[in-house]
């Protein structure tokens, strides 16, 4: 489902919030002044600071941060509810900067819905006219728009629970009402602002769930704001770690517990479990290493396990089989092999575990 | 060393009524019609007619309980024999209140979106609420002489204030996120100003509005000493007669009509909450 077109192209791009901040803009173009300076010398903050990223259709792009650390303004600039101070902003090969107020809003109308960590219900509306609202805007007819909307209750799940107030909803029904609203205007891209920070750890992992796979069968392309790195790494197929303005990594999941970038990273990945990320093709030795390790025994006396199969899964085959090392084979035949030591390592995380074995 | 604000400002009332007697009459003409003609609908029934009508109305669009109260309050009025002043009261407060309104809401809301307006607006109104009414009576009565006229300007340029400084604060407290939600699906200005700021500010705004009724209301019976009529002339003849019972029955009809003009502008605009 994932395809190389790039929906939303950022590049470049800086907030600066202050009294000063153009004169603040002029010395970051000119003379490339850092963060720190332009609070020094212009008593500026930088919320955003030379960001760039790509969301690709289809896919789930997790921005993780910290509060603080620009996460917020950044996904406020995708939408263009907050202006860059430099930069641009591209969404579906429009550049955001030079549409009219007009052009704008039918931009964010069609093509880029949002989900709030507010929700941001009208409370004198019912759930249904609430998912409705963003076609009554538009001026959709009020049957059109209330059969839309009950597809969108439908697909979350709410479809008893049409008529009801959302103070009647609990946390994360109201959270469903608000991504309803969002898919019944049938956008491409969807910005979530930390949608279930404010909710249950139970509640949160279910609607993570829901989530990915909601929006995998529509074909959406999502991209999620949250301060939790377990819940990016279940949610996102490409994660950026923001720290103090800055996107200081970009990758994939396994990318980047195998790889942090710098140690605030690795501080962040350390307590994140290897068990269903890191994949056999990240751990195993190279075949001729094993058969110095182990001599005399045969290759295909050994399990066998495809080099995507994540840890979880290997430890079950080796258990299972009683053996202490697996063969991992794709099409080609055999291309390595994880031994209990390369699986210990590997949950530890370590990134040199083909190193060390 | 003497300072005397009324040296400046009696030649420029002089130089208004002068230069503007035009305009001046025909506001106070504009004012006049709307007052007589709100007056006689009133009048043109009999008393039972329209208390029953009001009941009934009052009825349907609030309940039972405001129905009740509005049969009391005429009622009251009705046996009180000040049945033609409490109609010349409601009549003065309800053209009073609509022109405070009109002039406060928009006014209310620019002050809430720019900072400057409500920074220049804060003193005026804060001159409004505190110099006693009857000192700007004064002035309207040396433009627009005695009568209904100088009465209502007077009533609104009392009600203007606390109508306009809890608008402000209700567009205020309209939550950011419902702002912001309106905008990132698109919504132009306007429907974001009466789909969604308008809802969210309402509570805040019928607090206003009943405020405003009710200062309107205590204006009211100072507009009695002008020659407005109704039962505010009722009051000041039962002060300079020294008649104590005619002065508290049109008291308590003043607080009648308050009650019911207050509890029928809530229960009409606030119905969809008791949903």
């Amino acid at each position: 489902m994932e395809s190389t077109e790039v929906l939303i192209d950022c590049q470049s791009v800086w907030k600066v919030f202050g009294d000063r901040s153009r004169e603040a803009i002029r010395s970051i173009a000119e003379r490339g002044l850092t963060k720190r300076e332009i609070l020094q010398q212009y008593n500026c903050v930088v919320g955003v600071s030379d960001a760039t990223l790509q969301v690709r259709r289809g896919e789930i792009f997790c921005i993780m941060g910290l509060s603080g650390s620009g996460k917020s303004t950044l996904i406020r600039l995708l939408n263009r509810l907050i202006e860059p101070s430099l930069g641009t902003v591209t969404v579906k090969g429009r550049d955001l900067s030079r549409l009219d107020a007009a052009a704008l809003r039918e931009t964010r109308a069609r093509h880029i819905g949002m989900v709030f960590q507010s929700v941001a219900l009208l409370p004198q509306r019912t759930v249904l006219e609430n998912a409705a609202f963003g076609l009554e805007v538009q001026g959709v007819p009020r049957d059109d728009r209330n059969r839309a909307a009950e597809a969108a209750l439908a697909k979350v799940g709410l479809s008893d629970w049409k008529t009801r107030y959302p103070r009647e909803l609990s946390g994360g029904m109201q959270q469903r009402v608000g991504l309803a609203r969002a898919l019944t205007a049938d956008p491409e891209i969807i910005l979530m602002d930390e949608p279930f920070s404010a909710l249950d750890p139970l509640i949160r992992r279910q609607l993570q769930d829901e989530f990915r796979q909601l929006t995998k069968d529509l074909g959406k392309s999502a991209v999620f704001i949250t301060h939790d790195l377990d819940e990016a790494i279940r949610i996102g197929d490409r994660i950026a770690i923001m720290k103090d303005g800055v996107i200081i990594q970009e990758g994939t999941a396994e990318q980047i517990v195998m790889n942090p970038a710098d140690q605030y990273v690795a501080d962040f990945v350390a307590g994140i479990s290897r068990l269903h990320l890191v994949k056999a093709h990240s751990v195993m030795m190279p075949v001729d290493q094993w058969r110095f390790q182990a001599p005399g025994l045969s290759l295909d006396g050994l399990p066998r396990c495809s080099p995507e199969a994540d840890i979880d899964e290997l430890i079950g085959t080796i258990t299972g089989s009683g053996s202490d090392a697996i063969a991992i084979a794709d099409a080609t035949g055999i291309v390595g092999v994880v031994t209990t030591r390369n699986l210990l390592l590997g949950v530890r995380g370590e990134p040199d575990a083909r190193a060390a074995a | 060393m003497d300072f005397n604000p009324g040296a400046v400002l009696a030649p420029v009332i002089d130089w208004l009524n002068a230069n503007f007697h035009g305009f001046f009459a025909l506001v106070t003409r504009l004012i006049e019609a709307i007052l007589g003609g709100l007056e006689a609908a009133l009048l043109v029934l009999p008393a039972g007619a329209v208390i029953a009508i009001v009941v009934i109305a009052a009825f349907f669009a609030t309940g039972l309980r405001v129905a009740a109260l509005a049969f009391c309050c005429l009622g009251f009025c009705w046996l009180a024999g000040l049945w033609q002043a409490s109609m010349q009261t409601i009549a003065l407060v309800v053209v009073a209140v609509a022109i405070a309104v009109a002039i406060a809401f928009p006014l209310g809301i620019l002050a809430a979106r720019r900072a400057s307006v409500e920074r220049a607006l804060r003193p005026v109104l804060d001159v409004m609420q505190t110099v006693p009414p009857w000192v700007y009576l004064i002035p309207a009565v040396m433009i627009f002489s005695l009568g209904r006229v100088p009465a209502i300007i007077a009533t609104i340029v009392y009600g203007i204030p606390p109508m306009l400084r809890l608008t402000t604060l209700a567009f205020r407290g309209v939550p950011t996120d419902l702002k912001e939600l309106g905008q990132a699906i698109g919504a132009k200005p306007s429907t974001i100003l009466w789909k969604i700021e308008l809802p969210a500010a309402k509570p805040t705004l019928l607090v206003g509005l009943n405020q405003c009724i009710l200062l309107s209301l205590a204006m009211v019976v100072l507009a009695g000493l002008v020659g407005a009529g109704g039962l505010g002339a009722e009051v000041t003849r039962g002060l300079t007669r020294m008649e104590m019972g005619l002065g508290l029955r049109a008291g308590l009809a003043i607080v009648a009509v308050a009650v019911l003009v207050d509890r029928l502008t809530r229960g009409a605009l606030d119905r969809r909450k008791a949903i």
